[in-house]
């Protein structure tokens, strides 16, 4: 972004030095051409010379560059030579120059570097055997090939000693470890927002921290952890787990928000050890939040391993035939027909699951396939005809050209922690305007508070919020972008707030809808929702009145008590004894998003493949085989018997669904129906204020409420209770 | 009154020797101050500090000084009035009402007051002693060992220590810029120059009394005029008009 910033001020900056003709234009110079190691290279004009020097192929160390985070070229790893230059220079805080000859491969450089690293070997303790960090140490590595085979180091007044930060239950410090390379600090103030962290002291003393004693009260605070070059910043769940050498990589995607953040599976044996982020630019950058990483300790508990029949007031563990027979009973002898038969999907359903699920209960006679959020037993407000109608359909990267962004409804801090970052990015880069519909809440970026009912959306989107403020701003915007949070429409005022949004978009049409920016998004935070719409899981008018006889829920774990009548036969299908399976009469243990070959589809409508990483535990299996399997004891079979024929099912029901990592952007027209769509309700709105749907950002599913780090940080960082713990007192070994 | 708890002093002691180290292990290199806050009774975030209103006044004249939006710019002069008012430290009460003021996050206000070495974030006494003991002071006049040395066995203090009476702190700085005049120390606001162990006790004990000594070169010359003597301009300057043609007289 800084990069960008910079391009466009060059570029804004008048053409070249020599002279012109008064009739020439002066060419846009965005381009130009160094020449490093003797390669010649071209790159934008204000690239950094490290990047330069990367495109040539020639790898310069570094311990405080890192591409998405601001320069602050303090720690000289990356020093290469440059012609007619007199010293070293370095490469990170230097902008490439057209024309200049760089060198990354000779002996004066070999020996700077050689020197930076031998200062900062000097005040870094030996304990490599006994770090977190080790196999995966950026100092470690560099240290291999810049590092002195012994030390000048024989100060009797020892090494710098540094005291311990508590941080949390989530990062755990060795501050004599750190080089301060300050990318923690840099990371926390201007991508996570949390503006605690910094450096105190000066010189040899200085220290990286907060200063008073508190806790880095963070949703992203596991990032500085991977951003950590050396074993300053380890984690604490995964402390003295693994080495990065044992563990098995699986790149998958995450599912408990609704983002679809790509994350790194390191697993050994049939444990997930830890998740890591893998790079998209398109979605998480290089970020994921603190549930995406740590709650997967939550896969190791409450699971179901094994069928559950229920007995009088027990479950009883049973074999996969005895629990299908049962469903079998279950379901003659509810008597259950047509409508009668409800499906109801939760957060954590994939895509193939959902889809096998749909085309049984349909098979059933039944159109009463339900969501298990507020108002998911009704035909969802905004109807699932038209895509653009519940998707994100700005696109999360996109979300960085909008001037103004209006938020209704949502916290994306909680909702959307990824998202969020890209929000801190522009309110830091861009400067762009945000106002809020709805709770307040502790965001990383300066809001206007508009009100907090669907009425006070009415009333700024009828051009009744005056002309001060962010009214102006909103008039003026020439990319301005509504977000509708997904706990909208999942209330009574839901269509009426999507009718003055849609009223309003259509009326500015030509800055909301253009072929390059659509300003019209809706922010979900389930993972399979999108694709329950998709596929239009979603019960048809007729059959959301129905009373069910035979409910069969899949992963549905926020179902409403309610909604299930007493004398049903429940059979729950999930991989958690949470919430839902308290209601069943058959469990049927199924595999979590770590242990199997899922599609998600995330709010934007881009659907990804999960992959497995570990096998699912005990007698567990894939969801859309235990669905299968269960259709044809039902003597219902489905049509297909493995996942390339799933596949293909789903890829009749909308292709989007298999084209991996795509987006399909809609027409501005077909966004246009269905904004029209929306704006014919009748509906009006009250003043009922939104209310927040996640309260506790720690605990909202299945997995992270089994979590125990996610209790730990729930209660650290949603209940503020957390005991300080002075991390020096039990002895510490200073090896050296 | 808890001078005595100066971080300076009590991390001293820890500097001498951890007791338990290995064969292996080198011993660790603590940092001479804190850089980190412990709340204590005198120093917390629950004790208020406000600027009185004439300082309030000064304040706001230091931040019209700087553009509306580098606000903080204006931290360290802020600072230094805090610490002023407060009895000459900087408490975390002090660096959070500047923040406040400044609307600046909280962090970067104590990263400039951790850098500076002249804010002190320990209470000091109301005669805040501040001897330069680098090289210049150390050789010129006297040296500044033996001020040093007649300090400590006068008030009976270390550097970095506060008298029981709670009247003098003492402490070690670098070059304070008077090397011409060494060896010296500034004491307050006040440099006072050309000390020699008599002339240092005879401040020391006007101060204890409660008067202010003069500031200045105490060996009674002017600044920094030769010591021995002028060897030139010895004459009396001439002034305007003479040596000219009567008309002009």
């Amino acid at each position: 972004m800084l990069r960008r910033i910079a391009q466009k001020n060059l570029a804004r900056v008048a053409g070249p030095s020599r002279a012109r003709l008064l009739s020439t234009t002066a060419p846009r110079q965005a381009d130009i051409t160094l020449t490093i190691d003797g390669k010649e290279v071209s790159v934008p004009q204000g690239t950094a010379l490290i990047q330069a020097c990367e495109k040539a192929g020639a790898a310069v160390p570094r311990f405080c560059y890192h591409d998405r985070l601001a320069i602050a070229g303090n720690c000289r790893m990356c020093l290469v030579e440059v012609e007619r230059s007199p010293k070293p220079v370095a490469s990170c805080a230097m902008p490439a120059m057209p024309g200049s000859k760089v060198f990354t491969n000779t002996p004066l450089v070999h020996k700077a570097r050689e020197g930076v690293m031998e200062f900062l070997l000097a005040n870094h303790p030996l304990d490599c055997p006994i770090c977190d960090q080790g196999g995966e140490c950026d100092l470690q590595d560099q240290s291999m090939r810049y590092g002195s085979d012994r030390t000048r180091f024989h100060e009797i007044t020892g090494k710098r000693a540094v005291e311990n930060k508590d941080l949390g239950p989530i990062v755990k410090t060795s501050m004599n470890r750190c080089i301060q390379c300050t990318r923690c600090v840099r990371f926390a103030n201007d991508v996570a927002g949390v503006e605690d962290l910094g450096t105190t002291g000066r010189g040899n003393d200085l220290q990286i921290g907060m200063y008073i004693e508190k806790t880095m009260d963070s949703e992203m605070s596991g990032n500085i952890i991977d951003l950590c070059p050396v074993g300053a910043l380890t984690s604490k769940p995964y402390a003295f787990q693994a080495r990065p050498w044992e563990l098995k990589k699986t790149e998958s995607v995450d599912v408990l928000d609704a983002l679809g953040s790509n994350i790194r599976v390191d697993s050994r044996g049939v444990q997930v050890m830890r998740v890591q982020p893998k790079i998209n630019d398109e979605i998480n950058e290089e970020w994921i939040s603190d549930k995406t990483r740590y709650a997967y300790d939550g896969l190791k508990y409450q699971r179901l391993t094994t069928p559950l029949v229920r007995e009088g007031n027990r479950f009883v563990p049973a074999s996969w035939e005895t629990a299908m027979e049962t469903i079998r009973h279950g379901y003659l002898n509810s008597g259950a027909r047509g409508d009668e038969v409800r499906a109801v999907a939760g957060a954590l359903a994939d895509t193939e699951a959902l889809v096998a699920l749909k085309d049984l209960t349909n098979k059933l006679g039944s159109e009463n396939t339900t969501l298990d959020s507020r108002l998911g037993d009704q035909p969802p407000v905004q109807s699932v005809d038209i895509r653009s109608n519940y998707l994100f359909n700005t696109s999360i990267e996109n979300v960085e050209d909008a001037d103004a962004i209006l938020l209704i409804g949502t916290n994306p801090r909680h909702e959307a922690a990824i998202l969020n970052s890209r929000f801190r990015k522009q309110y830091l880069h861009r400067g762009t305007e945000f106002a809020v519909v709805g709770e307040k809440f502790d965001s990383t970026f300066e809001y206007e508070h508009l009100g907090t009912s669907p009425k006070d959306v009415e009333a700024f989107l009828s051009a009744k919020g005056g002309d001060k403020g962010f009214a102006k701003i909103w008039k003026e915007a020439k990319k301005p972008l509504v977000i509708v949070g997904s706990a909208v429409t999942e209330t009574k005022d839901g269509a009426a707030v999507l009718k003055a949004v849609g009223k309003h978009v259509l009326d500015n049409g030509n800055r909301f809808l253009t072929p390059e920016w659509n300003g019209f998004s809706v922010l979900q935070r389930a993972a399979s929702r999108a694709a329950a719409y998709d596929i239009g899981f979603t019960p048809s008018s007729s059959a959301s009145s129905t009373k069910p006889k035979f409910v069969y829920l899949l992963n549905a774990d926020d179902v409403d008590p309610s909604s299930i009548p007493e004398d049903a036969f429940v059979v729950y299908q999930g991989h958690h004894g949470d919430h839902g399976a308290q209601f069943a009469d058959v469990c049927l243990p199924a595999a979590a998003y770590t242990e199997k070959s899922a599609t998600w589809v995330n709010t934007e409508g881009r659907s990804q493949m999960g992959r497995t990483a570990v096998p699912p535990p005990g007698a567990s299996r894939e969801d859309w085989k235990i669905i299968r399997a269960l259709s044809e004891v039902i003597g219902q079979p489905l049509p297909y018997d493995d996942t390339l024929q799933l596949r293909q099912r789903m890829y009749d029901i909308s292709p989007t669904l298999v084209r991996y990592d795509a987006l399909e952007k809609p027409s501005p027209e077909v966004v246009k129906t269905g904004l029209t769509f929306l704006s014919s309700a009748k509906q009006t709105a009250s003043s009922e204020p939104f209310k927040k749907p996640i309260t506790d950002f720690y605990r909202t599913d299945p997995i992270s409420r089994a979590s125990v780090t996610m209790a730990d940080c729930s209660k650290a960082f949603t209940k503020k209770d957390y005991p300080l713990g002075n991390v020096d007192e039990k002895a510490q070994a200073s090896y050296a | 009154m808890s001078f005595a708890r100066s971080a300076i002093a009590s991390t001293r002691a820890v500097v001498s020797r951890s007791g338990r180290r290995g064969i292996t292990s080198s011993s660790a290199r603590r940092s001479e101050s804190l850089f980190v806050h412990r709340d204590t009774d005198y120093n917390n975030p629950s004790i208020k500090f406000e600027f009185t209103p004439e300082n309030l006044k000064l304040a706001h004249d230091i931040i019209a000084r700087y553009p509306p939006q580098y606000k903080k710019g204006a931290c360290m002069p802020l600072l230094d009035l805090g610490q002023r008012q407060n009895k000459g430290w900087t408490s975390i009460s002090v660096m959070n009402e500047v923040a406040r003021l400044l609307e600046m996050p909280k962090m970067r206000v104590y990263e400039v007051a951790t850098f500076y070495t002249m804010y002190n974030r320990e209470p000091v006494a109301p005669n805040f002693l501040q001897l330069c003991t680098t090289t210049p002071c150390q050789l010129g006049g006297c040296g500044s060992t033996k001020i040093l040395d007649t300090i400590q066995s006068h008030l009976g203090i270390h550097p970095g220590q506060t008298t029981k009476d709670g009247k003098f702190t003492l402490i070690e700085v670098e070059c304070l810029g008077a090397c011409s005049n060494a060896p010296m120390m500034q004491i307050g606001d006040e440099f006072y120059e050309d000390l020699t162990p008599e002339t240092t006790i005879k401040i020391l004990d006007t101060l204890a009394k409660g008067e202010k000594p003069k500031p200045g070169p105490q060996s009674g010359r002017q600044t920094s005029e030769n010591s021995a003597g002028l060897t030139s301009l010895t004459t009396k300057p001439y002034g305007p008009g003479e040596f000219c043609s009567p008309e002009f007289q």
